[in-house]
């Protein structure tokens, strides 16, 4: 009973946990098509989106101290999608600043890149992301070399933590929520380095 | 809403004295009722009483006001939560505006401690329509009723001394929830004027918006609106009122003060370390429109700051 169950899970799971990712993308949609995204719904949106973004990035980051912790080896099968999902997020995130609150003024951007600290972390945890979406296939795992794949991914110990200082920064006063999401990435890295360093040969994984 | 061009309204338009007098009677009345009503929890819905009939003054403008709906629901009144939201769901069921007395003291020849709707009486009550600007970025355009913040002062005779005005907002746990927590932020808000710009024409109390008494959200029952000023200095729910020959602390600059000055005047060659002043996003509209120095109130106020070095004193 318990094996039928979980053998019907694992046909369905990952699709439940694509539906999963994209419903917040869904209502805020629907809110907005709406009229009910309140009096500033641009606004609403790029932070709404930008939230959402930081959380699967996190989430993403979880998975592998988590699958260590339970030891729960399906976990690993969700790594990349969860990982593809938040880069969607950072690129709506990005696309709704750009197009709804900018509206192209790219020298505007520009100046705010320059300028307002928060953005410039923003925009330099999108370019560390990039490359690490663009080699997410399975064909480019093989084409880098499992090492040289895994040496270019650590590249999400730095781009991570930035999304979260852009959050910091971002916030006026009340720095609770975005020290939070900070303090959640701090134990993912830490759960990293303490695996690497306790088992020989492994490295950081 | 009447857009007027410059001129005033036509005496003809004026509410004779008589009539507004009796209005302030029904105001009062309407006021001791609420009180009365405060005992039974339905009273609360009752007290939202109309101010229709103010004065219609030169202060209007062209643009087209933000919906009252937008006035109403998205605020920045930290007392009762961060998020923009939060005030108008929080507010109206928590804070009293009355009974509500202000304190004035300081260096005034008649410091006292006054009832709101005495002070209120202090003058004609006149619709002003202005631009609101959020440092934020976002701005609107606010029927506002209420007076000159000259007529309220010049009662308590500020002596020469008076070269500032400082203003608290009431931080009572119990109404507002978001001042229990004081190692956040200091509470009380607090926001401060030298003694010219609070004597300027343009400075004003607000009592009550789109014809109707402040709604909760918006700093009932008595708040300042300073049109040429970022958001923030026009402090809401206001309970206390102090002349000092002293420059006033004030609750932003305390918090972080490379961020936010103590004139902070709009200025759109004054960027904000987060936000870039140059535009901003008219609440109701999609592409941001250009920001104008003072708020577009610069032939008023620039004035004040004759010889002043504006991105030093920001």
């Amino acid at each position: 009973m318990a094996t039928a169950v979980l053998t019907r899970w694992r046909r369905w799971d990952r699709p439940a946990l694509h539906l999963l990712c994209a419903l917040p993308l869904l209502i805020l949609s629907v809110k907005g098509l709406s009229g009910d995204l309140g009096a500033n719904p641009i606004e609403a949106l790029v932070r709404g989106i930008g939230d959402w973004a930081l959380r699967l990035l996190v989430v993403a980051l979880a998975v592998t101290p988590i699958r260590r912790l339970t030891g729960l080896s399906r976990l690993a099968a969700y790594r990349r999608m969860l990982g593809l999902w938040a880069f969607a997020y950072v690129v709506l995130h990005l696309s709704a600043y750009i197009v709804l609150d900018q509206f192209f003024d790219w020298q505007a951007i520009a100046g705010e890149i320059r300028k307002h600290k928060f953005i410039t972390a923003g925009i330099l945890s999108v370019i560390l992301l990039l490359p690490l979406a663009a080699t997410s296939t399975g064909a480019m795992v093989r084409r880098l070399g499992g090492v040289r794949w895994k040496w270019l991914h650590r590249l999400v110990y730095l781009a991570v933590p930035l999304a979260g200082i852009h959050y910091l920064w971002m916030v006026k006063a009340d720095t609770r929520q975005p020290i939070a999401y900070l303090v959640l990435i701090l134990l993912c890295l830490g759960a990293r380095l303490f695996h690497a360093r306790h088992s020989r040969g492994a490295g950081l994984q | 809403m009447i857009i007027r061009s410059a001129g005033g309204p036509a005496t003809s338009e004026i509410t004779p004295r008589r009539v507004w007098l009796s209005r302030r009677q029904w105001l009062t009345g309407a006021v001791a009722a609420g009180a009365v009503g405060m005992l039974v929890p339905l009273g609360r819905q009752a007290r939202a009483g109309t101010l229709a009939g103010a004065t219609k003054t030169r202060y209007q403008v062209e643009d087209k006001a933000t919906s009252l709906e937008d006035v109403t629901h998205y605020n920045n009144f930290y007392e009762f939560g961060t998020d923009k939201d939060e005030p108008a769901r929080r507010a109206p069921g928590l804070l009293r505006p009355r009974p509500w007395t202000v304190r004035v003291e300081g260096e005034c020849a008649a410091p006292a401690t006054v009832d709101v709707d005495d002070l209120i009486r202090s003058s004609a009550l006149e619709e002003r329509i202005y631009r609101h600007r959020c440092v934020e970025g976002w701005s609107m355009v606010i029927p506002w009723v209420g007076l000159p913040l000259s007529a309220v002062l010049d009662r308590f005779q500020p002596t020469s001394r008076a070269k500032y005005v400082a203003f608290e907002s009431l931080a009572d746990p119990a109404q507002m929830p978001g001042t229990r927590d004081r190692t956040l932020f200091p509470w009380p808000y607090r926001e401060g004027l030298r003694i010219d710009e609070a004597m300027h024409p343009l400075a004003f109390l607000a009592v009550g918006l789109y014809g109707e008494t402040l709604p909760a959200q918006n700093g009932a029952p008595i708040r300042l609106v300073l049109p040429w000023k970022y958001g923030f200095k026009s402090i809401k729910s206001v309970v206390s009122i102090r002349f000092q020959e002293a420059r006033p602390e004030t609750f932003w600059n305390r918090l972080a003060p490379s961020e936010y000055g103590f004139y902070s005047n709009v200025n759109p060659g004054v960027d904000h370390p987060r936000w870039s002043q140059a535009k901003e996003r008219r609440i109701g509209e999609f592409l941001r429109r250009p920001t104008l120095m003072f708020n577009g109130y610069a032939e008023e106020v620039a004035g004040l700051y004759a010889g002043m070095d504006l991105k030093r004193d920001f």
